[in-house]
């Protein structure tokens, strides 16, 4: 199974929810299938990610969050999980996808090449409420489909190959995306207060 | 040495007042009281992270959701944070309002606190950061508010110290 494949499996359901990525290959194949305002990608600061997710998440109860996180980042990360499992906001899909590779800094083994680390059984003994291991396409999509219809934070650790996007570049800069991204939810806000107020 | 609860409570009512209802901290001993107050104000939602890195990304996700949000942690743990504060908040140019224990400065009894106190301003000069010392109780509502002002229109990181002579009876 191919991340690429996965995301573009994915995109339509993201047109309406929050979108946070982490950097390199994922940033990229979600940016190449068309960029939009609720898509913001953290090119650095690796681990932040599903942090980002969670502050979303518990302060717009009514959005639906999605992290596109990697085997990489979670490490960097591990007691991420366990905040993310003791405030589990129902809201919040993280979808971790591990390619065993640190892919987008030179291809190094990560520590769950092989099956060493196991980032499932991670987030389920830090308390995650629902968590899934899959391996093929449609699995994929049945977790994730499960997961959007909400109720429960879900974790998806997505077992993919090692491989990623020819070419690296976007044409959009690093506080333009978060500046659109925050323009984007205060709007939606905005639009609902105004729904809200006519009834 | 006590923590100061009268203090405590005077710094706490001064986050409510700025309008703070979001709260990322990770616990310590000065943060005590102000994180009991926070723990059972039922209008104040509290997160305590695992490592303090973790808030840098939780209160970017509370800025983009547009709620007014603070920091709590110690020093120390702002020196645990750096990487996040460079490569997403002053990288995406996100204000956070950080509130951090300034341990191990003057009056410090405990070594091990001592490295990093010494080193939290050259730190926060080296980065650029905005911060002040709030050390007078009576000022502290005050700076908390302009801190919070200034993060939001310089789209920085600010630093308040919470010092000995704020958080000590």
């Amino acid at each position: 199974m191919k991340r690429a494949d996965c995301i573009k499996a994915l995109y339509p359901e993201l047109h309406d929810r929050l979108v946070v990525t982490i950097m390199g290959a994922c940033a990229q194949e979600l940016y190449d299938l068309g960029h939009c305002d609720n898509f913001f990608y953290l090119e650095h600061a690796m681990g932040l990610a599903s942090s980002i997710g969670l502050g979303l998440a518990m302060n717009l109860p009514y959005e639906k969050v999605v992290v596109l996180d990697g085997d990489g980042s979670v490490l960097m990360n591990l007691g991420g999980l366990a905040t993310l499992a003791r405030y589990r906001p129902p809201n919040l899909t993280h979808i971790i996808f591990d390619n065993g590779s640190l892919l987008s800094t030179g291809g190094f083994a990560s520590h769950t090449t092989a099956g060493i680390t196991d980032l499932a059984a991670i987030a389920r003994g830090a308390g995650c409420p629902k968590v899934s291991l899959v391996t093929e396409l449609y699995q994929f999509l049945e977790a994730a489909a499960d997961a959007f219809e909400g109720g429960e934070m879900a974790t998806i650790v997505a077992k993919v190959e090692a491989v990623g996007p020819d070419h690296y570049g976007m044409d959009l800069k690093l506080p333009e995306n978060a500046f659109i991204f925050e323009r984007y939810i205060k709007q939606r806000k905005q639009a609902r207060q105004q729904v809200a107020g006519n009834k | 040495m006590t923590v100061s609860r009268d203090n405590s409570k005077m710094v706490y009512e001064g986050i409510k007042a700025a309008g703070i209802r979001y709260l990322s901290a990770m616990p310590e001993t000065w943060l005590v009281y102000l994180l009991q107050l926070a723990e059972d104000d039922p209008e104040m939602t509290l997160v305590e992270v695992a490592k303090e890195e973790e808030a840098i990304g939780i209160a970017a996700g509370a800025y983009f959701a547009g709620t007014p949000n603070a920091l709590l942690m110690q020093n120390h743990g702002f020196l645990a944070s750096i990487n996040g504060i460079v490569s997403l908040a002053l990288l995406y140019r996100i204000p956070l309002l950080m509130l951090i224990a300034h341990r191990g400065h003057i009056g410090e009894p405990y070594p091990w606190h001592t490295q990093g106190g010494i080193l939290t301003e050259p730190v926060l000069r080296g980065l650029g950061l905005p911060f002040d010392y709030v050390r007078d109780p009576h000022k502290a509502a005050k700076q908390i508010r302009e801190a919070q002002t200034f993060a939001l229109s310089s789209l920085s990181p600010v630093a308040l110290l919470l010092t000995r002579e704020l958080m000590e009876d």
